[in-house]
């Protein structure tokens, strides 16, 4: 009898130990003692860290986390998952122009910021920019503004010099209105400079043509509004796929991608001479080029007119636990102050006028980049940029095409089949 | 003590036909009788639960998923039956992640179980310090996959790396690892052999022991050459285990994920596998359907291709070394 209870105790005790190991895997800890931690998913650069103390400072109940990825390509699985799932997300996630019309289809797994007194904000932004945080019925206000990615040209001073270019920036703008000129001082600077790359490749000057074009003309790239796809048949696609591919056909780039870590190693090597430069990009160019880059990079004119590259908006998912301070916390950041401060720490040019005219915008110069005037640079882009519409499907036919492009020249795809197989990888990716 | 309990059970037996004591034994003889029947499928249930919860359910979820127009991110969800297969047959990105995956798993899983085993040959003889070799043989299986592939990745890099820096001395132009289709096959075969052959031999060692010593003696007495012994008493003797580490390669390497999708650093989408998709394997291709193009229900249908080819191939392998396990 002794024997058989013992038995029978250890049947309970086994059972106990399974039940037991589903109840461990459901644990959730939430610190009681009022201090609440928010969590910011963020990619690049976006310039908070003074502004998150700041913050903490005037809220003591509150500690914010950021976590950080530099590539947006890596950034995009991430979120979706996190979405997707319900959880893992942090309590202010960061989506960018080219990721948020993925999630308007989903506007639901996201706080209103109507509910969060939004409605007051809107005079904060640029019209466009407030636009696009709202859903296509306009009932609900899924993101907050960040910046705006106005377009300029990097460009490496000394560099420039040892090839016999002009090396102030009012001169250099002069080189390049179009860019069919802009290629063939690439030319001249290649032939005097065999080791050094005109441009990092194709991706950052296929992006901004693109944006470009199609913010000259139809307003949208590679799908219409109504999220067909449009690729083969946009003028605005072609026009910048032909100008992007003469570069990779002249051996002019690199063929490095933004962000990547070849990329960001040959910022601090003379591998390239010109970069394609949105406003954030200077941060970019800061973080890896750091003490090597220091003075010897600039900002002049980007060749082919207006346009901008980029920009995010701050949202709040629905599976935090503290929508009421992610959603006050989201609202500081993308305030004209929250733009300024993160202006001054990152160049991230601001979406709000009234933080754009501020002194410590428009007369800002950036000591790294030889004081070029960059307030002003980028403030002129900003007032003439008009929007261009991305469809949900956009970042995948993005990288397809960009693929296609390094194909070309890494000399794996001949120049004249590029634009046949671009179209047919767009058409996949957008299956 | 003994005598006692037995009388005392026989008592409480009932007897035949008889009504008298039943209610009493029956609680307590029937929780007995639980316990002994019901006890070791408790202790063993652990297993069986886990690999449900983990290893059937999401078998039968994915297929679920499979038969949808499923998007993570878009929020999409339709029945649609078959479709995702349809297009999986026609789909030229899959069958080329496919040719990929086996390219490198065939440059790296021969290589690597051949070495592994003359390896474990040398390391059965009597050397000095045997223990200092055997723990060498298990030092990269313990390093992390990431790091070794993030150090490989650098020495094949074709402008900087250290590869193509030693094959320029002996007068070898460099080698394109990152664009070219074969080559980065190579490379990435490398990195998986590097961690593996060490793990592959020390399973043949630990076989190897177990072979009689006499019939090497024997062997020896009858004039046989170390060469001869090896291959006609150490490699048939060895059959199971190198079917084992067969099938278990055959696994790790259509799943093979890691290794290429660091090696991809360059591009845009590092689950692209090069510009081209020159190196993009199966997995790599479910996870940019599933996670990257919002493609859920299709990357779900790779997935269930992709188990289905596991265990065809596990079977075609395991047919292939049964035959010519060195048995005539």
């Amino acid at each position: 009898m002794r024997a058989s209870m013992r038995r029978g105790l250890s049947t309970a005790v086994a059972a106990l130990l399974v039940g037991g190991l589903a109840v461990a895997c459901g644990g959730d800890d939430s610190g009681g003692d009022g201090n609440i931690e928010l969590t910011v998913d963020v990619f690049g650069e976006p310039g908070y860290e003074e502004l998150y103390k700041q913050y903490e400072a005037s809220h003591p109940n509150v500690t914010i986390k950021q976590r950080k990825v530099s590539a947006l390509d890596d950034f995009k699985p991430r979120i979706q998952q996190w979405m997707a799932t319900g959880s893992g997300a942090g309590d202010v996630v960061m989506l960018e122009e080219g990721i948020l019309p993925l999630y308007m289809q989903q506007a639901n797994k996201f706080v209103d910021l109507f509910d969060h007194g939004g409605k007051e904000l809107e005079q904060n932004f640029v019209s466009w920019k407030w636009a696009g945080g709202l859903t296509p019925d306009g009932e609900q206000l899924v993101g907050l503004g960040t910046d705006v990615g106005a377009l300029a040209m990097c460009y490496r001073t000394d560099l420039f010099e040892e090839a016999g270019l002009p090396t102030e920036r009012d001169e250099v703008s002069e080189l390049w209105p179009t860019w069919d000129e802009f290629l063939k001082v690439g030319q001249d600077f290649q032939s005097e400079m065999p080791d050094t790359k005109w441009l990092d490749g194709p991706t950052a000057i296929w992006r901004t043509t693109v944006l470009q074009q199609a913010g000259a003309g139809a307003g949208y790239s590679y799908f219409d509004k109504q999220n067909e796809l449009v690729f083969s048949s946009n003028p605005a696609v072609k026009a910048s796929f032909d100008t992007t591919l003469k570069f990779e056909q002249n051996k002019l780039t690199a063929d490095m991608s933004i962000f990547t870590p070849p990329w960001q190693t040959a910022l601090k090597r003379d591998t390239f001479a010109t970069v394609p430069c949105p406003s954030w990009m200077l941060g970019g160019i800061k973080e890896f080029s750091g003490d090597f880059g220091e003075g010897k990079w600039d900002v002049a004119q980007v060749p082919g007119g207006s346009g901008y590259w980029g920009g995010s908006w701050l949202a709040v998912p629905k599976q935090t636990d503290h929508a009421a301070e992610a959603a006050e916390l989201a609202k500081f950041l993308t305030s004209p102050e929250g733009q300024i401060g993160a202006y001054k720490a990152a160049n991230v040019f601001p979406s709000s006028p009234q933080a754009a005219k501020d002194p410590a915008v428009a007369e800002a110069k950036d000591p790294y980049f030889n004081d070029a005037p960059v307030g002003q640079i980028f403030g002129e882009m900003v007032a003439q940029a008009k929007p261009v519409y991305l469809g949900p499907k956009n970042e995948d036919v993005r990288q397809a095409v960009e693929n296609v492009l390094i194909g070309v020249g890494q000399g794996k795809v001949p120049a004249g089949e590029a634009w046949d197989k671009a179209v047919e990888e767009a058409e996949k990716s957008a299956r | 003590m003994t005598t006692d309990l037995r009388a005392g059970r026989k008592q409480s037996r009932p007897a035949p036909g008889g009504t008298g004591q039943r209610p009493r034994t029956t609680w307590r003889g029937r929780l007995t009788k639980l316990d002994t029947k019901a006890s070791p499928y408790a202790f063993i249930s652990p297993f069986y639960i886990v690999f449900l919860i983990f290893g059937l359910f999401p078998l039968g979820f994915t297929l679920w998923v499979s038969l949808h127009d499923w998007g993570l991110a878009s929020g999409t969800r339709e029945f649609v039956g078959l479709e995702n297969y349809d297009y999986l047959l026609t789909d030229s990105d899959f069958w080329h992640a496919t040719v990929n995956t086996i390219g490198i798993f065939v440059m790296a899983t021969v290589p690597q179980l051949l070495i592994a085993l003359f390896i474990a040959n040398a390391l059965n003889r009597r050397i000095r310090m045997p223990t200092l070799f055997r723990i060498g043989m298990v030092a990269p299986l313990v390093t992390s996959t990431a790091a070794v592939s993030i150090v490989f990745t650098q020495m094949f890099d074709t402008d900087w790396g250290m590869i193509n820096w030693a094959l320029g001395l002996v007068g070898i132009d460099p080698i394109d690892w990152s664009t070219s289709r074969g080559w980065s096959w190579v490379a990435i075969a490398a990195m998986v052999n590097w961690r593996w052959i060490g793990y592959n031999a020390l399973i043949y060692l630990a076989a190897m022991q177990s072979i009689p010593r006499d019939l090497y003696e024997a062997a020896a007495i009858d004039g046989a050459s170390r060469t001869r012994q090896f291959w006609q008493i150490t490699v048939p003797m060895l059959r199971p285990t190198v079917i084992f580490t067969v099938i278990i390669s055959t696994i790790g390497g259509l799943q093979l994920f890691t290794e290429p999708v660091l090696f991809s650093v360059g591009t845009p989408n590092n689950m692209d596998g090069g510009a081209l998709h020159q190196f993009q394997t199966i997995t790599m291709y479910m996870y940019d359907n599933a996670f990257g193009s919002d493609r859920y229900g299709y990357g779900a249908a790779v997935a269930w291709a992709l188990f289905m080819m596991i265990i065809v191939f596990s079977l075609i392998n395991f047919l292939i070394v049964r035959r010519t396990g060195g048995t005539k």
